[in-house]
């Protein structure tokens, strides 16, 4: 018998959402019972905490997002100059701004494009868009998991990204969810619902700025429906400032034929998540999960990644890449699931990691779970110190030892910079790259000791 | 330009691992010396130990380049002075690719050197050049630093780099192992066209063969941490006649007495 202990930090949600719930009473009614629904499921579950004896939060410790007060609804001012300052930007891309959950019209960036339909998520659901009445909180919000029913709970605005049947973009639409320069701590609920017609094509880029320097906390969820033949390539950038809480979802639903990729940049939060799980739900299916993680200080970066291939003869590939330092923690829990049906699959899984200090610690997890018997799966996680030999060899060519450290880091990172494929995009998680590099190691202590 | 003087060196942290036993070396500025001798003598580490690597430890004697001791300079100062060490094994560098990496190197010894840097413009077509010149395949130095490159290219790219960075002493450890005759005659090409009155070559080798394109001035045999044996290019063919049996012999006969 275990003695169950209450669901956490309850009541510190509870206020807000009987007040969200009541300023929202012109909701569609299928959109207030999903709150309702998430809502239940979320007291019952509270915020995970390490007592409650749960496995995939052994090693991230939420205790001071549990500890921390929140305000709702209050917004502060942001530019155009400053939103461009803080993410990517390109005037070819069409972006949409989302400012403290909310879509931000005069801010966004959109052309019009034909076959694209992009803006706000409060609109469609008013106007009842395409398939949202199916779709939003369909993947994530039924589902026993904090975050996601806490958002769901509070779902309102974010948001929505649909392209049409045939319709290949040639330019990114990119989602900037930015936080404004007011020194309250908000908690935010922003969402992203993307629709991809049958064989359409799509580059996404969903991006985590903040302007204010005090803590937040945000649970975005995104959840998007890749139509038949379809090619969805996805980036997340993440670098909410330094005393955040970033619990991020993604869930992807792929249509057969389907080509999703996506690619992580998570440098930002105090503890953050990025949490993906996409579900290979018809044959010929193709999924690449890669990422870039880096941490310093007392940071806490948990990928939580996992695959479910349903169906026959689809491809999967998680490859992610860390580079710690300081004192920080960062948790690599992949998981791929080949259920009994889903013959001919194969999954690779990888990942490997820089630890550039001792009292950086890495928890790498890959895990197979193969249910059927015709599959072909790798997976394997390390993780290093940069090499004295390597260093040597930089040095002996007249490099001194701090550039020839910065060059090796770089060199660790380059191949996932590299997936980042938008031009602006590249260059800027390369300037970000190279900024965050002197920072770790300033607080490095490891290299050529190994 | 180069004196080694009563030089012992060991491993850093293992007792009683001297590997160099006293050794005494002057290189005159435009020399070509060879070092010669069987497996595990010491040539390596002597090629590292000159260019300052930290698992070895000086324990007695100096080197002096240009009148002053280089002991106390780090690999990179060395470097900057005009040191330069083809390795044996180069390390593999993920990620690196050659133009930036050789870039960063000449631009920091410009900048210690307080000589200006190499316009992007200049540096490129001199890399180009010497890409062609040492037969590197343009599409491998677009890739990483020596990985996944053959023994073979990454001799060639240890070349390139020499050539790139056109030090006033190169140090070439058995650049001419695991090469096909082709990239053999690169390499000596190489060495021969920057031959110069200003530039001085330690080749360490093991094959007479290398020293029939390359003439060296001087030829050392080095057993057991020590050089046995000094003479002009005729040693090296003894050598590859008659092997080392006579200098291991005395060497153990000297440890004995
Ligand atoms: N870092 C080290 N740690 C321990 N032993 C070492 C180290 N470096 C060299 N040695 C030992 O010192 C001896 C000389 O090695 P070195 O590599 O200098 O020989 P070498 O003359 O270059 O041989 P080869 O012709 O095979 O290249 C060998 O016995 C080797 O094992
Ligand atoms: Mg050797």
């Amino acid at each position: 018998m275990t003695l169950a202990s209450p669901p956490a930090a309850v009541e510190k949600f509870s206020a807000a959402y009987k007040s969200h719930a009541a300023d929202s009473a012109s909701s569609p009614e299928w959109l207030k019972s999903r709150r309702q629904q998430a809502w239940s499921t979320f007291s019952e579950l509270g915020l995970p905490t390490k007592r409650r004896g749960n496995e995939l939060w052994k090693y991230t410790n939420l205790q001071p997002l549990a500890a921390a007060d929140f305000e709702y609804g209050v917004t502060g001012s942001v530019t155009l100059d400053q939103i461009k300052a803080a993410g990517p930007w390109d005037d070819a891309w069409n972006t949409v701004v989302v400012v403290d959950g909310n879509f931000h019209a005069e801010l966004s960036n959109l052309h019009g494009t034909a076959g694209l339909t992009a803006g706000s998520l409060a609109e469609a659901i008013a106007e009842g868009t395409g398939n949202i009445e199916q779709q939003l909180g369909s993947l994530a919000g039924s589902e026993e998991y904090a975050f996601t029913a806490l958002s769901t709970a509070f779902i309102d605005d974010g948001a929505y990204v649909a392209v049409a049947d045939g319709t290949e973009l040639g330019q990114p639409v990119q989602v900037i969810f930015v936080t404004s320069d007011n020194a309250a701590s908000r908690a935010s609920y922003p969402r992203l619902l993307v629709d991809t017609g049958a064989n359409s094509s799509v580059v996404l880029i969903e991006t985590y700025v903040n302007l204010a320097d005090s803590a937040q906390f945000s649970a975005p969820v995104v959840e998007v429906f890749a139509g038949e033949g379809s090619s969805v390539h996805h980036y997340r950038v993440q670098m909410e400032n330094e005393s955040s809480f970033h619990l991020g979802t993604t869930r992807v639903a792929q249509l057969g034929n389907t080509d999703f990729t996506s690619t992580s940049f998570a440098v930002g939060a105090s503890i953050a998540r990025n949490d993906i799980h996409t579900l290979l739900d018809a044959p010929g299916a193709t999924c690449t999960l890669h990422g870039l993680y880096m941490t310093n200080g007392d940071q806490q970066q948990d990928q939580e990644i996992s695959t479910t291939h349903a169906k026959p003869g689809c491809t999967s590939d998680q490859f992610y890449k860390g580079i710690l330092s300081g004192k920080s923690t960062a948790v690599f829990s992949g998981k791929v699931i080949v259920e009994r049906d889903a013959q001919k699959s194969e999954a690779g899984q990888k990942d490997l990691n820089l630890l550039l200090s001792r009292g950086a610690e890495i928890y790498a997890k890959p895990s197979l779970e193969i249910y059927a018997d015709d599959v072909v799966a790798a997976h394997g996680a390390t993780a290093g110190h940069v090499d004295r030999d390597t260093l040597f060899y930089l040095q002996s060519r007249g490099v001194d030892e701090e550039a020839a450290k910065a060059i090796l880091v770089r060199g660790f990172a380059e191949e996932m910079l590299n997936e980042f494929k938008p031009e602006a995009l590249n260059e800027f998680v390369e300037k970000i790259t190279d900024e965050r590099i002197p920072i770790l190691l300033a607080e490095s202590d490891t290299i050529g000791t190994a | 330009m180069l004196e080694i003087n009563n030089l012992h060196a060991s491993v850093v942290d293992i007792e009683d691992s001297q590997i160099l036993n006293g050794i005494d070396l002057k290189i005159g500025k435009g020399e070509v010396h060879a070092i010669m001798g069987p497996n595990g003598s010491g040539k390596s580490t002597l090629a590292n130990v000159l260019m300052g690597r930290p698992d070895y430890e000086v324990t007695d004697g100096d080197v002096t380049f240009d009148n002053e001791s280089i002991l106390e300079l780090r690999a990179d100062q060395r470097a900057h002075l005009g040191m330069f060490l083809a390795f044996q094994y180069p390390a593999e560098i993920p990620g690196v690719r050659p133009w930036q990496f050789l870039k960063a190197a000449l631009d920091s010894k410009a900048e210690a050197r307080g000589e200006e840097k190499m316009s992007v413009r200049n540096f490129s077509k001199l890399f180009d050049e010497k890409v062609e010149a040492v037969g590197i395949n343009p599409t491998l130095v677009k890739r990483s630093l020596n990985e996944g490159f053959s023994g073979g290219e990454k001799k060639r790219n240890e070349m390139l780099q020499l050539e790139v960075l056109q030090p006033s002493l190169a140090i070439l450890d058995e650049t001419d192992s695991g090469l096909d005759v082709d990239a053999l005659r690169i390499v000596a090409e190489g060495v021969n066209s920057m031959r110069s009155p200003e530039r001085s070559f330690i080749v360490v080798t093991h094959y007479q063969r290398l020293l029939n394109y390359i003439e060296p001035d001087v030829v050392h045999i080095l057993v057991k941490g020590k050089i046995v044996k000094t003479g002009g290019p005729e040693l090296a063919l003894e050598v590859e006649k008659d092997g080392y049996k006579e200098y291991l012999d005395a060497a153990a006969a000297g440890a004995n007495a």
